[in-house]
């Protein structure tokens, strides 16, 4: 492979590789809760369309990132209500949270846009645009060190810089704050939690806003970053599902949730790009590289590689004991 | 007070008051539309029951639906979420096709029977794995299950695409079944078949499904495996005790759940279709446990469930071909009865209470 | 259900107050009241004179109230010095806080002799040090008053003589304690005062050094109402259960059972007594085919596979062992399925059941459950009721009813009359002594010294996984079972 193919393949995986992140890290902020998520594909979806829309009409890419996280937080507060307060199936209520977004986007979109669920194309200030950072124009030209700089590192919407600055910050608040001291504990023993004298409900409410929040942005990033321009109808395809897979591949850890979600970015990149991959013996069938990232899960999962160890109070409702 | 409620309102009452929450929130999407709720109602009513054309595109919707609902509802009778019901139709389809397509099959009822058991043995065994690891190794189910829709979507893109694709064809899908492999109609049918429009895909699977509601009847309720389903489902401290093996009961139900599952293809795949094609299942899997929460895992209540999700497919259909009210409104009141009758159902629960126990309050002032 | 009756209690400042009571007797409840995680119908509290609403955790915290509880409240994944400051960090930053907390965590073990690594992981620890970093944990949070619930419960000897050391270095340092506990030993060595608690209410309260443990034992059991239990001589034939050396260690790794050997005969009732958590569940749960465990054990002459492997609930059902758990609500009963359901719960395969290869016979099934429901009088007598809508006697009566009719030549039965009215009592100790007389071997496991000396035939007592002694039940009393039960006494098997 020539080397400004490896920068293409690993730029696109970084593209690809953002809403994975952003949406892995909203999980990760719930399941340390100990409130199970699988509907990020649904909150993602939503804050896309919301995206979209709001930036489309009013022009303006930041108010599109805000509408998408009050999009997402609105889907959050329904995940909220019926896992928290009412103690439903959290696995349940992510499902139909998903399939709630996969609807309600198109129904709200074509009764504003008419245009079968896509809202209009954006472009300008109603989008986020590439930012070139300082000097990569003068060492555009350095070998080695210039396309990694100009063509990889530079070039992004803010979006992915602020993605990318979530995962120490991620880190920061849950292993150095007392916020994530509580947090993870409140996942593991809500019982250690509550008998210290702290609301358990409190602290998973306001996890699952975070995970509202970051799967908002994650979605203004599908819709309203350049070079996409504008919604379009189940614009996440899976992404909340490879995402969640990633959490469990990242071992519910954020600086490994960036490993995981940059190497499910790259695997997608490869598909892509190469399609089918001959290895000289074989040839690697493009299904198997889109395949791959679940497959890996299922592997973690089944415990044979690694082990993949949930938050111990995962997916029960708090009940005081009686 | 939870548990004080009468058995007519646990059975009846709170999954009718949910589907009465998501079909009013529904008519509120439509108000925002811009159209009118009760309009819309008729002309679902009209477009799917209204007419030869309409019904049997709404049984064989319903069709799919029994056979995923039961799926769904039989794990769920064991405590085991099998959100997998996609991808094993996919696979229960790549059953049915490499059936269909083995033999120049002389007549259908050969054919069926074959075919009925390749959809078994692909979607059980495409359950069977997550069924093993969730037994044997913890592996959370409803994950696993997840990620094998997935898998399952990309083996069957890669076997049309690389395998079964006809050779000069661009079309990642298989051949068309031979002739004798076509299942006869509804219209095709003595004695009711004038009943039905020669145009809808409505089939003789609708019996099979039929006949599988009644099976899983038996099954549940009326036999020892299944007595032991529904032990182990409730309390698996006390089926420990009783001597029924978790292993057992996770790997049978599991089987059962996805051969069920798989199942539905030789509705969609050799009914409709009669040939295979990458999205054959249309999300079929996932309105299964729409169906399986609103018919309270009981096969009867799966029967009526698919006949409302069948009718509001093909009655979603006909609003998107008639009205400005996208098709996707059949999502949304999917989502919603999930929502009302899988995850708020304490809310639902507790709403029905408090109102029994207003009424005991006037009786006894 | 009234846990606790009109409860006075007082406490003096730097002393040890112990309270003792059976299982069930009302004291976590009474403590958890205490600590604001249940609210109290009627009463006050007083500290320090001062009357004091404990509504939540964080209020009993204010007020200087610490406990640890039987089961620790410790996160896994988290170091010592995370879980001591959980709840009480100073600022939105954590390092601070653990900086503080290392500090005031070696005055601590300084103090009181209370060491634990600050930077080991919970998970790591063994649980005499886990009850050493939920007693920091309470100390950190400047409390003045610790409550302390079944502490020795988990604890090895040597654990508990280091967890005595500890308690009394807090009371040298002015600390009030109190101390929850089953064990008369316990009380004996470290208290000052003790209160004696029975059935919710409490008995009495004197100060330790003026009583026995044979004063205690006796207002711990109490006298109660003699049951009424006519039973003629028992007339034991051969060995039916033959159990040798055998031992349970389990999914914890903690040993249960540790070697005990007993045999029960036909025709006769052999109780066992013990306060419960000594190998008895364990030792039904081996015996009724559900847990596993090493030895012999023998049934009419033939010896059970122990290993799990080749046997379950169903193979000892064939071999004539009948089970009434003593966890009727979680083992013995669905409590969602109907009572004629529940009726074939554990023998649903046997032949009879059945009206053909594939389909169980309901009608069958139903009309014999009305039969065994009338003739077990549970009332009502309706079997398409679910198990939940009976009363705690009748769900009893009806797992008796599927057990003793499908006359086995073994019965277990565990806590027969756990939450069972008075009217029902009687009638299950006559079901059961028929069966006895019928010619059949019982195993009585229970809690109940009444009811072990009024049933059976042969007591043993178990404490600590081990068979204590044997009495016969026309020569010994409840004192003397008393102080086995409470590991009391040199006899050990």
């Amino acid at each position: 492979m020539e080397f400004s193919t490896l920068i293409q393949v690993l730029d696109s995986g970084v593209r690809l590789g953002i809403p994975l992140l952003l949406a892995c890290l909203a999980g990760l902020y719930s399941e340390r809760s100990g409130v199970f998520d699988i509907g990020l594909e649904g909150k993602m979806l939503m804050g896309a369309f919301a995206a979209g829309a709001v930036a489309s009409i009013t022009g303006s890419a930041w108010l599109g990132l805000a509408a998408a996280i009050g999009g997402s937080l609105a889907l959050a507060a329904i995940h909220g209500l019926a896992s928290i307060t009412f103690r439903g199936n959290q696995l349940i209520s992510g499902v139909a949270i998903n399939f709630l977004a996969s609807g309600l986007t198109v129904l709200i979109g074509q009764n504003l846009f008419h245009l079968g669920g896509r809202t209009p194309p954006i472009k300008g200030a109603a989008r986020f645009e590439s930012i070139t950072l300082p000097g990569a124009d003068a060492l555009r030209d350095v070998p080695v060190i210039g396309p990694v700089y100009y063509d990889l590192i530079s070039g992004h919407t803010i979006l992915v810089y602020i993605a990318f600055a979530i995962v120490p910050l991620t880190w920061f608040l849950l292993f150095r704050t007392r916020f994530g001291l509580r947090l993870r504990a409140v996942g593991e023993n809500p019982e250690s939690v509550d008998t210290a004298g702290v609301s358990v409900l409190r602290l998973r409410y306001t996890a699952v806003a975070m995970a509202g929040i970051l799967c908002g942005i994650a979605g203004a990033y599908l819709a309203t970053s350049a070079p996409s321009a504008g919604f379009g109808k189940e614009m996440t395809a899976g992404k909340g599902f490879i995402a969640l897979a990633a959490l469990i591949f990242a071992n519910w850890r954020p600086w490994r949730a960036l490993g995981a979600t940059m190497l499910f970015g790259v695997l997608e990149a490869v598909a892509i790009r190469f399609q089918n991959i001959d290895v000289g013996l074989f040839v690697v069938p493009v299904q198997f590289m889109q395949a791959l990232p679940y497959i890996l899960t299922v592997v973690i999962l089944a415990g044979f590689i690694g082990k993949a160890t949930p938050p111990r109070a995962g997916g029960q409702a708090y009940v005081k004991e009686r | 007070m939870m548990g004080r409620l009468p058995a007519w309102a646990d059975v009846v009452l709170i999954p009718l008051m949910s589907i009465i929450a998501a079909f009013g929130i529904s008519a509120l999407v439509i108000l925002y539309i811009g159209e009118n709720p009760w309009e819309a109602l008729k002309l679902m009513v009209d477009g799917a029951l209204g007419s030869a054309y309409g019904w049997g595109y709404t049984l064989y919707y319903a069709t799919n639906f029994m056979f995923t609902g039961l799926a769904v509802s039989i794990a769920f009778r064991a405590s085991l979420f099998n959100i997998g019901g996609e991808g094993q139709a996919m696979l229960g389809g790549l059953g049915v096709a490499v059936v269909a397509l083995a033999l120049p099959w002389p007549h259908w009822t050969l054919a069926l029977p074959a075919a009925m058991l390749g959809a078994i043995v692909f979607g059980a065994a495409w359950a069977a794995i997550p069924a093993w690891l969730q037994a044997r190794r913890g592996s959370h189910i409803v994950i696993t299950t997840m990620m094998f829709n997935f898998i399952g979507a990309a083996l069957l893109n890669y076997v049309l695409v690389n395998i079964l694709r006809p050779a000069g064809s661009m079309d990642p899908a298989t051949a068309r079944f031979p002739k004798g492999a076509h299942l006869p109609t509804l219209h095709d049918l003595p004695l009711i078949g004038s009943y039905f429009d020669k145009n809808t895909p409505a089939n003789i699977t609708l019996f099979v499904a039929l006949a599988a509601c009644v099976a899983v009847w038996y099954l549940l309720f009326r036999s020892r495996l299944g007595y032991a389903i529904r032990a182990f489902g409730k309390s698996e401290s006390a089926a420990v005790y009783a001597g029924i093996s978790p292993f057992r009961i996770t790997m049978y139900v599991m089987l059962l759940s996805g051969g069920l599952s798989g199942m539905m293809a030789i509705n969609n795949v050799m009914g409709e279709a009669e040939r295979l094609v990458l999205n054959a299942v249309e999300g079929a899997g996932f309105i299964g446990i729409a169906v399986a929460l609103m018919g309270r895992n009981h096969p009867f209540g799966v029967f009526l469930a698919a006949l409302l999700f069948g009718f509001l497919y093909q009655g979603g259909a006909e609003l998107g071909l008639w009205t400005t009210i996208p098709i996707e409104l059949r999502t949304v009141v999917q989502a919603l009865v999930i929502l009302f009758t899988g995850a708020l159902d304490n809310m639902m629960r507790m709403l029905v209470e408090r109102i029994f126990a207003l009424g005991h309050r006037r009786r006894a002032a | 259900m009234q846990a606790n009756k009109d409860i006075s209690i007082r406490v003096m400042p730097g002393t040890i107050h112990g309270i003792i009571g059976e299982n069930g007797a009302g004291k976590s409840t009474l403590m958890s009241i205490l600590y604001g995680f249940y609210r109290a119908d009627a009463g006050e509290i007083f500290i320090r004179g001062k009357p004091t609403i404990i509504h939540d955790s964080q209020a009993a915290i204010r007020a200087g109230i610490g406990m640890v509880f039987q089961h620790f409240k410790l996160v896994q994944n988290f170091t010592v010095l995370e879980n001591v400051i959980l709840g009480v960090e100073e600022g939105m930053l954590l390092h601070p806080s653990l900086a503080r907390a290392r500090v005031a965590l070696a005055q601590l073990a300084e103090e009181y002799a209370l060491e634990v690594d600050p930077d080991a992981l919970i998970e790591e620890l063994s649980v005499g040090q886990l009850q050493r970093v939920e007693i920091l944990k309470a100390l950190y949070r400047h409390a003045e008053v610790l409550i302390l619930d079944e502490p020795t419960g988990v604890l090895t000897p040597d654990e508990a003589d280091h967890l005595f050391r500890i308690l009394g270095n807090l009371r040298e340092q002015g600390k009030t304690i109190i101390l929850i506990t089953h064990k008369l030993r316990e009380i004996m060595e470290i208290t000052d005062t003790v209160s004696v608690m029975r059935r919710g209410e409490m008995t009495a309260t004197v100060k330790t050094s003026e009583t026995s443990p044979e004063a205690l034992a006796e207002l711990m059991v109490g006298r109660k109402v003699l049951l009424d239990v006519t039973k003629g001589p028992a007339n034991p034939g051969a060995n039916v259960l033959e159990v040798e050396n055998l031992r349970v260690i389990d999914a914890d790794g903690v040993e249960r059972v540790k070697g005990i050997s007993f045999a029960i005969r036909a025709g006769e009732i052999f109780g066992i007594a013990g306060v419960s958590g000594n190998g008895q569940s364990e030792l039904l749960k081996v015996l009724g085919g559900f847990q596993k465990a090493t030895g012999t054990v023998r049934i009419n002459g033939q010896e059970i596979d122990l290993s799990g492997h080749h046997s379950d609930g169903q193979t000892r059902r064939a071999r004539g062992i009948a089970h009434v758990p003593e966890d009727r609500q979680h083992l013995g009963l669905i409590m969602d399925f109907t009572a004629w359901e529940n009726l074939i719960f554990g023998y649903h395969n046997a032949p009879e059941y059945q009206s053909n290869a594939l389909l169980m016979d309901n009608a069958g099934i139903i009309a014999e459950a009305a039969r065994k429901l009338e003739r077990f009088d549970v009332r009502p007598p309706s079997p398409m009721l679910p198990a939940k809508s009976f009363s705690g006697g009748n769900q009893q009566k009806l797992v008796l009813a599927r057990e003793i009719e499908r006359n086995p030549d073994l019965l277990l039965v565990g806590q027969p009359t756990r939450g069972v009215d008075i009217g029902a009592i009687e009638f299950i100790h006559k079901q059961i002594i028929a069966l006895r007389d019928a010619g059949k071997a019982v195993l009585l496991v229970s809690v109940e010294l009444d009811e072990i000396l009024s049933m059976s035939d042969r007591i043993a007592v178990m404490f600590d996984g081990r068979i204590m002694g044997e009495r016969d039940p026309e020569k010994t009393d409840q004192r003397e079972l008393g102080l086995l039960m409470a590991g009391v006494g040199t006899e050990a098997a």
